[in-house]
């Protein structure tokens, strides 16, 4: 089955992907950002990817462009997963936004924006989620300390 | 040094509206520490009288940085983190995080290991279930439901601690296989945990399935429809209320689930009373999963035998150097996972439980990222909650079963 849909959404792609492959099971396809949004309607109607399951980011400091947009989407018609790449760079992590498409990602796109400053456009709702008001910083970003620390309210000072 | 006054802390929330939309609402803030908010959640709601208008739902009163901190640890040293996602069924984590890592490595389980997984993945399910339940049952007032539920819940945490070790966050799973295998006797209690079990959901049944009060508060409140539950990402007992029979353990069979006979309970309109009756019909296919399963094991080992992964025994590590040498790197180092990125999705409790790893080699995780089926449906909760009035809130809520731990991680 696998196989077959490899085969099948490869062939009416037409060229939008710059890669593609099967790794572990699931159907992976490397994408310039710009495609993003048409392809990903055309994996919606055409191959019926209909739940958006996932987005997030994975950051690759060394490397040009710095980030991976990682998004997983399962079609609960043929039970398969698609696995969409695109690469942003630091200087302009921008996306265009998915929530057209699928109501969920609403609110993923904001935990990935406030995780790592991908900025979804047409997202108009990116207000911090997990995170609290006038957090500064991406945490998520390799660069982040793991101890910082940014506390909303002062900490008591105890006196023993 | 005293605190400052109330009034000049910042609001860690920004709420989407601070005006009404409708003449004479009045905007109110529900949370984040309600009693009647079954998790630390903050909803922001425009009420018109008794009727909610809208909502804005904030999460992240739990945030512990889950994900940052897994990249500073190895990938076994991690899985106390992944126990404490989703609190109420903590080995379904386990084990799916454990089965994400194992796909990496390449490694095939033990048949002992796969039914024994399966086993407790279906044995947490329930417990969750009976959490999820009473816990709602009882933000509505039903005390005596709430407790039938949660006295064979704790046989289930205390029979579960027998074998793990711990009532609540068992850190159980291991890459490549299971702690320990099942002390002696296990199985023998775990029937009569499931006979004793069959009395208490019974009394429940008869207490509420047609109780007039309960079917007034979740009839007809909470709907939501099947295409719009899979534009908001529902998976799990809410997508299954609404009709759709999807089950990852149907549909992409996992772990012993290919193995297994058994029925996946769907609503039929994708309210609250629908999905109170598919968590507690998911009880009683868990149940028979677990009967199947019991007759399926058969004795052999719980780990796989790879050095890349498994400990070597105790024994042979006080006595030969390769084996006090092999235990030492994969606690000091961890296991050397191969460069890679694989996703992998279990059945949780309440919905898709997926987990997106990236490994650049070494014994370190690059990215462990959890998808939790929470935190998605916070995302679409307004759509259950507008509409209904503020009491409905507080059942619908409870019907959603928000885990914080998983939600905000």
């Amino acid at each position: 089955m696998g196989g077959n849909l490899l085969d099948r959404v490869q062939a009416s792609l037409g060229g939008q992907a710059l890669a593609t492959d099967m790794v572990h099971g699931i159907l992976v396809l490397q994408i310039a950002p710009e495609s993003l949004v048409t392809l990903v309607s055309h994996l919606r109607q055409q191959h019926g990817f209909d739940l958006f399951l996932d987005v997030t980011a994975v950051d690759w400091p060394q490397r040009q462009p710095r980030f991976d947009v990682v998004y997983h989407f399962y079609s609960t018609r043929d039970f398969v997963r698609v696995r969409v790449k695109t690469r942003v760079d630091e200087a302009d992590p921008t996306v265009d936004t998915l929530v057209p498409l699928y109501g969920s990602a609403r609110y993923m796109e904001r935990e990935c924006h406030e995780m790592y400053g991908i900025r979804f456009r047409g997202n108009d709702d990116l207000r911090p989620l997990l995170l609290y008001e006038g957090f500064v910083g991406h945490p998520l970003r390799k660069d982040y300390p793991k101890q910082k620390e940014q506390p909303l309210v002062p900490y008591r000072n105890v006196q023993p | 040094m005293s605190l400052p006054p109330l009034t000049s802390l910042p609001n860690p929330i920004r709420p989407a509206f601070t005006k009404g939309l409708t003449p004479g609402s009045v905007i109110v803030n529900i949370g984040p520490s309600h009693p009647a908010t079954h998790g630390t959640i903050q909803i922001v709601a425009e009420i018109s009288g008794e009727r909610v208008v809208r909502t804005d739902v904030h999460c992240g009163y739990l945030h512990r940085g889950f994900e940052k901190e897994c990249e500073s640890h190895t990938w076994h040293t991690l899985i106390p983190y992944v126990d404490r996602l989703n609190y109420c069924s903590a080995l379904i984590n386990d084990f799916a995080y454990c089965e994400a890592v194992e796909k990496l490595l390449g490694i095939e389980l033990t048949p002992r290991c796969r039914h024994l997984r399966t086993l407790l993945s279906e044995y947490s399910r329930i417990a969750d279930h009976l959490t999820c339940i009473a816990a709602a049952l009882m933000e509505m007032g039903a005390m005596t439901a709430f407790l039938y539920l949660v006295t064979i819940r704790d046989y289930v945490y205390e029979h579960i601690a027998d074998l793990t070790g711990a009532r609540v966050t068992h850190s159980y799973g291991r890459i490549g296989g299971l702690a320990r295998d099942l002390p002696d006797g296990w199985l023998r209690r775990l029937e009569e945990i499931l006979d004793q079990m069959d009395t208490f959901v019974d009394r429940v049944h008869g207490l509420v399935d047609r109780n007039r009060i309960f079917i007034d508060r979740m009839r007809d409140v909470g709907v939501i429809g099947t295409a719009e539950a899979i534009n908001w990402g529902f998976t799990g007992p809410i997508l299954r209320s609404t009709g759709a029979p999807r089950d990852l353990r149907k549909d992409t069979p996992y772990l012993s689930y290919g193995e297994l006979e058994f029925e996946i309970p769907v609503g039929i309109k994708g309210d609250n009373y629908d999905r109170y009756y598919v968590r507690m019909r998911e009880i009683d296919e868990s149940k028979h999963m677990i009967r199947q399963l019991i007759d399926l094991l058969q004795p052999g080992p719980v780990s796989v035998d790879d050095r890349r992964c498994t400990l070597p025994d105790k024994e042979a590590v006080y006595t030969e150097i390769e084996a006090l040498i092999n235990h030492f790197k994969l606690i000091m180092e961890g296991p050397q996972v191969p460069a890679g990125e694989t996703y992998s999705a279990h059945e949780g409790a309440n919905g898709e439980l997926g987990f997106y790893l990236v490994s650049v080699g070494g014994g370190v995780p690059w990215k462990v990222h959890c998808r939790s089926p929470s935190f998605v449906h916070m995302g679409g909760a307004h759509r259950m909650l507008d509409g209904y009035q503020l009491a409905d809130l507080v059942p619908t809520f409870g019907s959603i079963n928000m885990i914080g731990g998983e939600c905000d991680r």
